[in-house]
């Protein structure tokens, strides 16, 4: 090196933090993002994807937006870093985002929030009045998967010019209202703890090795000799050290996941062992030499391959491949579809689709004697503790499970995923473990939503009326069960749409291959099913010559017409009033199209589509209960164990909502508890759409149970009304008023003056061997009409507008309910236009594409009670129904514009503009013709 | 080992003797990375004033190496800059605007960096500099293919320059994705048209990216457009052979034919997009 130049390397780095001159200590190459996090504990920047893919890791440097996963912190000496912990403290306009943010539901996991608030921030402190396209572009470079972004661009547009807020109707309880979320506050301020936002100072750090073929038998070399010449390395484990099973699963008698694989590993991405050690010498740690040799074997893919004669079988238990099948018969289809006057039929193909939650997995276990403890992000408490109980082989009294905050699931955070390498590591080192997966780790190993094949016939009279379906689904489960057995059984139930069907035969599959394996995502299987029932349904119409709206009307299920496995629901059955709902858009967006159309270019072509959907809450034909206890403190205040997990949805504000109604307390004398196994009872797992539904009616009956144990401790009559006061309660019976003091009140044995638990199980039965029977206790209906604009020449769509009219029974919370229409919509327009997951490409999010903030249109939701007899204050799920009508009405929409069909999901530009070239050329294009 | 010189010289001294990783936005080192920690030495050149911001000579407007594509937006450029301009606004997101640099998105060497299309079609030539040279080559020649580049391990890009002969062309780019913001171009196209003051063609420049190895001009295209007038039903002058050269590829976000296809429409539509403007001028 000359020696007139400096070329020694500079590593020490200072810059102003949130107003503070600090000095970095680590390594001068590391990102931003993790110094942020590790060395100054700023934990409110979060980190999706490492590679400047999904913005949540924004942060201001000298006053712009960057992305600080991909800042070096050697580049920023003397510069003004600025984190949500100093912008809440210092910036006014920081402070009326958020509190905008709150006021209008912008926030919902809120893991993404942090980001676009700084975002946000950065706008306005340049334009304080932005316009739409401004907000748009400002917040383009931040994801967000729950919220379907529109009330974000609301929250930003009015931040400065805050509407007058509706005054709450204080006539009438908190059921109804619409109340910022409980736990609304700590994450637009930054300070909700996600799963890699807490661990112990001493925590070692764990890394999965994983199968990098679909199918390949594996060896290990010297692991203990690895383990030396590796100084920091604590541990390696791998199957033999999993001191239990070493088998997980959601459902109980199909459990084969292996926590690590054994000889063989099933699917590319599989864990075979984990490394466990110092957290610097793990992260540096190269594991392309960790000593395993592959042998790879053939796989197959697809579950066709699956099913030929002769085909491996993936578990020697199953053999042919075939998981389990599911199977709905009424009537006699064959003879109705040769009979009827009207019939058409077609084959519909979806891929795999990748939840994308802006969380990746992340925790960390510790034993505590002979109990270990887990906290991480997860969507079932309950079910986790017992897969860790069998895992350890240690009594389930033994594990405890703690939820942190969950930055989205949407189903896939119902499965183990780290929680098993955690345990087992921190089991056997009695030291915690923590990992937080990286962003191609989550979407290579968790599961996806099942790819499926779908062949569907429908028949219906000359004058529109449904006579027969037949429809035949193989799904794709990948290589574990995990939720396919539920794919199978609810999908035929569901296949006829919220029609009335009197022939009807739904047959399906969940079918073994070596892939990752499918499981629950937002609809288990029934957005699939509706994809290709929708869009058949409007084929049927489109040849009977029909206006495509007046059909559905036509057939739309009602209270007293049976469903396909013969219930009659009795009760709220609002499916015909949700399309009713739709009329006066449909009519108006069909003129408007028209005249576009008219008049416009060539290039330019408008549609407008419709399609319905029904969707049963909770469990199929199993029990499902949610348990809640409640009590009341010396201090005058309400805890609720609220077990229900809130993963941005909103359960937690609408389970207390119900409570606090059926309890006659203002929402503000309520104290939370999470879902903590040891404090909190069980209440299910936060899918299918049972949250509100099932866990809001053991709220509503807890509520109501310690209302009556109140009064009959301070000695009122049922009507009496009770104000819950600091420290003690004034009860006021026909006039009289009453105190009681209870600061000095025995406690119960829950350590309450007064407590109570209640439990709710919806009332099904078991389906009969051709599926007859009561599935459900409530279902949810809903329709969304899509408005599109198609770049014929390119292939190109861009939604315009969706109306969704949703059948909610009673809208508990309406801005939360609206937030869940608009985040089903967005993950439904991706579902339509350019989601699919090929495994061993793409694993990041710029590759598989997510809707970004300029690609939702507006979202108009129309809310219709027709009242559930079952449901709390007759309220429904709405959680999963949001999304399964988006892509059906987006698709029927093209085909209204440019009389093309798009059968093989996504409908990416160059499918659409092949399709319309071969219509153009004379070929069917996949038209209806 | 992590350097932060404050000099060129020093820059290219360190990069001489150690080859070390050049950071500059660091939006494509990092994302390259996986879930590694950036590891060996790294030149971190965020400290060169030297080569940032944007000048005029009398031959050349010359944008230093650093120039974010926030700065590329923010500065007042001649017309001819309009394309390099809508190129800079597709380049991720804001978050990776303001960080990005120019010379990141050549030498990163991307088939669909969005920056090559919009500066081969302002015949770019870049300024490599070493300890011992320096030395200037054509935007065209430089990137060889697919994450290849031309520059050697001990050069450093330092600067871009558009020749002043087209800063008042008519200029349009126009990207295609599949959704709107942080998209993978399936296709872009950049056209600079230098017109005389009746609208006459005098040169056409225009590049197709994320359709072969390395973004490519369409010679055969602009010798058809020389001569023309730039007015509307400028697409007629389009056909296919004027694409042959390109080489799409089948990838997840679409088909080669379609590629192919979509490329033809969006040439039209950028060269009817140019007589526009230039009508309206």
């Amino acid at each position: 090196m000359n020696g007139d130049t400096k070329t020694e390397p500079s590593v020490q780095v200072s810059f102003n933090l949130n107003g503070e001159i600090r000095a970095v200590r680590s390594d001068p190459r590391s990102r931003l993002s993790q110094v942020l996090r590790e060395e100054f504990h700023l934990v409110g920047t979060k980190v999706g994807c490492d590679a400047g893919d999904c913005g949540a890791c924004t942060v201001l440097v000298n006053g712009q937006p960057v992305c600080s996963c991909l800042t070096a912190v050697g580049q920023l000496g003397g510069a003004k870093i600025e984190t949500i912990e100093g912008l809440r403290k210092t910036s006014p306009t920081f402070d009326r985002l958020q509190k905008s943010f709150l006021r209008h539901g912008a926030a919902q996991c809120g893991i993404c929030t942090p980001g676009m608030l700084i975002s946000s921030v950065s706008l306005l402190e340049e334009n304080p009045s932005p316009g739409e396209t401004q907000v748009l572009d400002a917040l383009g470079g931040v994801l967000c998967r729950c919220t379907g972004y529109r009330k974000i661009v609301r929250a930003v547009l009015e931040a400065n010019h805050p509407s007058p807020e509706p005054a709450a109707d204080f006539a009438t309880g908190p059921v109804g209202q619409r109340v910022a979320r409980l736990d609304g506050q700590r994450k637009v301020l930054g300070q909700d703890i996600f799963g890699a936002d807490e661990w112990p100072e001493d925590s070692l750090q764990l890394r999965a090795v994983r199968s990098p073929h679909h199918r390949a038998e594996f060896t290990f070399g010297d692991l203990e000799a690895y383990r030396q010449a590796h100084p920091g390395v604590d541990g390696i484990f791998t199957a033999r050290d999993v001191p239990g099973k070493n088998c997980f699963g959601v459902i109980a008698q199909f459990s084969d996941q292996p926590v690590f694989a054994e000889r063989e590993a099933r699917f590319l991405g599989e864990a075979v062992a984990a490394v466990v050690g110092d957290p610097a010498v793990l992260a540096a740690l190269d594991l392309g030499q960790f000593p395993v040799t592959w042998k790879p074997l053939a796989a197959f893919t697809q579950p066709e391959e699956a099913l030929k004669p002769g085909a491996s079988a993936v578990h020697r238990s199953r053999p042919g491949n075939i998981l389990v099948g599911g199977r709905v018969v009424r009537g006699d289809v064959d003879d109705a579809l040769r009979t009827a006057d009207v019939s058409v039929e077609a084959e519909y193909e979806t891929g795999f689709i990748e939840h994308a939650y802006i969380e990746p997995e992340a925790g960390f276990a510790r034993r505590v004697g002979d109990r270990i403890e887990v906290q991480a992000c997860t969507q079932a408490p309950y079910n986790d503790l017992k897969g860790i109980a069998a895992i350890l082989g240690i009594p389930e009294s033994s594990v405890r499970i703690i939820p942190t905050a969950v930055g989205g699931g949407f189903g896939s955070k119902l499965d183990l995923s780290l929680q098993p390498f955690l345990a087992v590591a921190a089991w056997h080192l009695r030291k915690p473990v923590r990992m937080v997966y990286s962003r191609p780790e989550s979407i290579r190993s968790t599961t996806k939503r099942h790819p499926s094949k779908i062949f569907c016939r429908a028949g219906a009279t000359a004058d529109g009326k449904l006579v027969a379906m037949d429809f035949i689904a193989d799904f794709n489960t990948g290589a574990y069960a995990s939720w396919g057995p539920t794919v199978a059984a609810r999908v035929p139930i569901h296949a006829s749409g919220p029609y009335k069907m009197p022939h009807f035969r739904a047959v399906t599959r969940a079918i073994h291959t070596y892939m990752l394996p499918a499981g629950a995502f937002r609809g288990f299987g029934v957005p699939q099913g509706t994809i290709a029932q929708e869009q058949l349904y409007d084929s049927l119409a489109q040849k009977i010559g029909m206006d495509k709206l007046e059909f559905r009307c036509l057939n739309a299920l009602d209270d007293r017409s049976p469903t396909v496995t013969g219930q009659i629901i009795g009760g709220g059955v609002g499916i015909r009033a949700c399309f009713l709902a739709l009329r006066p858009r449909w009519q108006e967006a069909h003129q408007e199209a028209a005249a576009f159309n008219a008049a416009g270019p060539n290039s330019l072509r408008r549609g407008v589509g419709v399609a319905g959907m029904w969707y049963g809450c909770g469990n199929t034909s199993l029990p499902n209960p949610s348990t809640m206890r409640i009590g009341l403190k010396r201090d005058g205040r309400i805890a609720l164990h609220q077990g229900a997990v809130d993963i941005g949805q909103g359960s937690a504000t609408v389970v207390t909502q119900i409570c606090a109604e059926a309890l006659g307390a203002p929402l503000e004398t309520f104290d939370l508890l999470s879902g903590d196994t040891d404090i909190t009872p069980d209440c299910g797992k936060t899918s299918a759409s049972r949250q509100t539904f099932v866990s809001g009616k053991a709220a509503f009956l807890a509520g109501e149970k310690l209302k009556k144990n109140i009064l009959q401790l301070a000695g009122g009559c049922d009507c009496a009304k009770i104000q819950f006061l600091d420290g003690s309660l004034i009860v006021e019976d026909a006039g009289k008023k009453k105190s009681l003091d209870l600061r000095h009140l025995p406690l119960d044995e829950r350590g309450y003056v007064v407590s109570a638990e209640a439990t709710f199980d919806p009332a099904t039965s078991p389906l009969n061997g051709d599926g007859q029977g009561v599935p459900y206790a409530v279902y949810g209906f809903g329709a969304h009409l899509a408005e599109l604009e198609v770049d014929t020449e390119l292939g190109t769509i861009k939604v315009l507008k969706i109306t969704a009219a949703h059948d909610v029974g009673r809208a508990i919370n309406p801005t939360l309910v609206e937030g869940q229409i608009e985040g089903g919509a967005a993950q439904g327009l991706g579902m339509a236009l350019m989601e699919e997951f090929f495994p061993g490409k793409g694993e990041n999010l710029h590759d598989y594409l997510i809707p970004t903030i300029g690609d939702m249109p507006p979202v108009e939701s129309i809310l219709i009670e027709d009242p559930s007899p079952a449901g709390p204050f007759g309220a429904k799920g709405v959680g999963e129904q949001a999304l399964i009508p988006t892509a059906p009405a987006i698709l029927n929409a093209l085909y209204d514009a440019v009389g093309v069909r798009i059968r093989k999901l996504p409908a990416t530009p160059d499918k659409v503009r092949a399709a319309i070239l071969a219509k153009a050329a004379g070929g069917s294009g996949n038209s209806d013709a | 080992m992590y350097f932060r010189p404050n000099s060129l010289r020093d820059a290219l001294n360190i990069l001489a003797d150690t080859r070390a990783t050049i950071l500059a936005g660091g939006t494509d080192v990092f994302p390259s990375l996986g879930d590694r920690p950036l590891s060996g030495p790294v030149l971190d050149i965020s400290g060169l004033s030297e080569i940032r911001g944007i000048q005029s000579t009398a031959e050349n407007v010359v944008f230093g190496a650093r120039t974010t594509w926030s700065e590329v937006l923010r500065a007042p450029l001649p017309r001819g800059f309009d394309g390099l301009k809508a190129a800079a606004r597709e380049v991720g997101s804001v978050q990776i605007q303001n960080a990005a640099t120019i010379a990141g998105n050549l030498c990163n060497a991307s088939p669909a960096a969005d920056g090559v299309a919009a500066l081969l079609a302002l015949d770019a030539e870049l300024v490599l500099s070493s300890r011992s040279a320096s030395r200037t080559i054509r935007l065209s020649e430089f990137i060889l293919g697919n994450r290849k580049t031309a520059r050697r391990p001990d050069e450093l890009l330092t600067s871009i320059r558009i020749p002043r002969r087209v800063e008042d062309a008519i200029s349009v780019f126009l990207k295609l994705g599949a959704r709107r913001y942080l998209v993978i171009s399936i296709v872009m196209v950049a056209a600079n048209l230098v017109v005389d003051s009746a609208g006459k063609i005098r040169e056409a420049l225009i590049s197709v990216g994320s359709c072969s190895p390395a973004a490519l001009r369409l010679a055969e295209l602009e010798r058809a457009l020389a001569g023309q007038t730039a007015r509307p039903g400028l697409r007629r002058v389009v056909n296919p052979h004027h694409l042959a050269r390109l080489s799409p590829i089948d990838d997840v976000r679409a088909t080669a034919e379609y590629r192919r296809d979509a490329a033809r429409t969006l040439v039209e539509r950028a060269l009817e997009a140019c007589a526009q403007k230039g009508f309206a001028a």
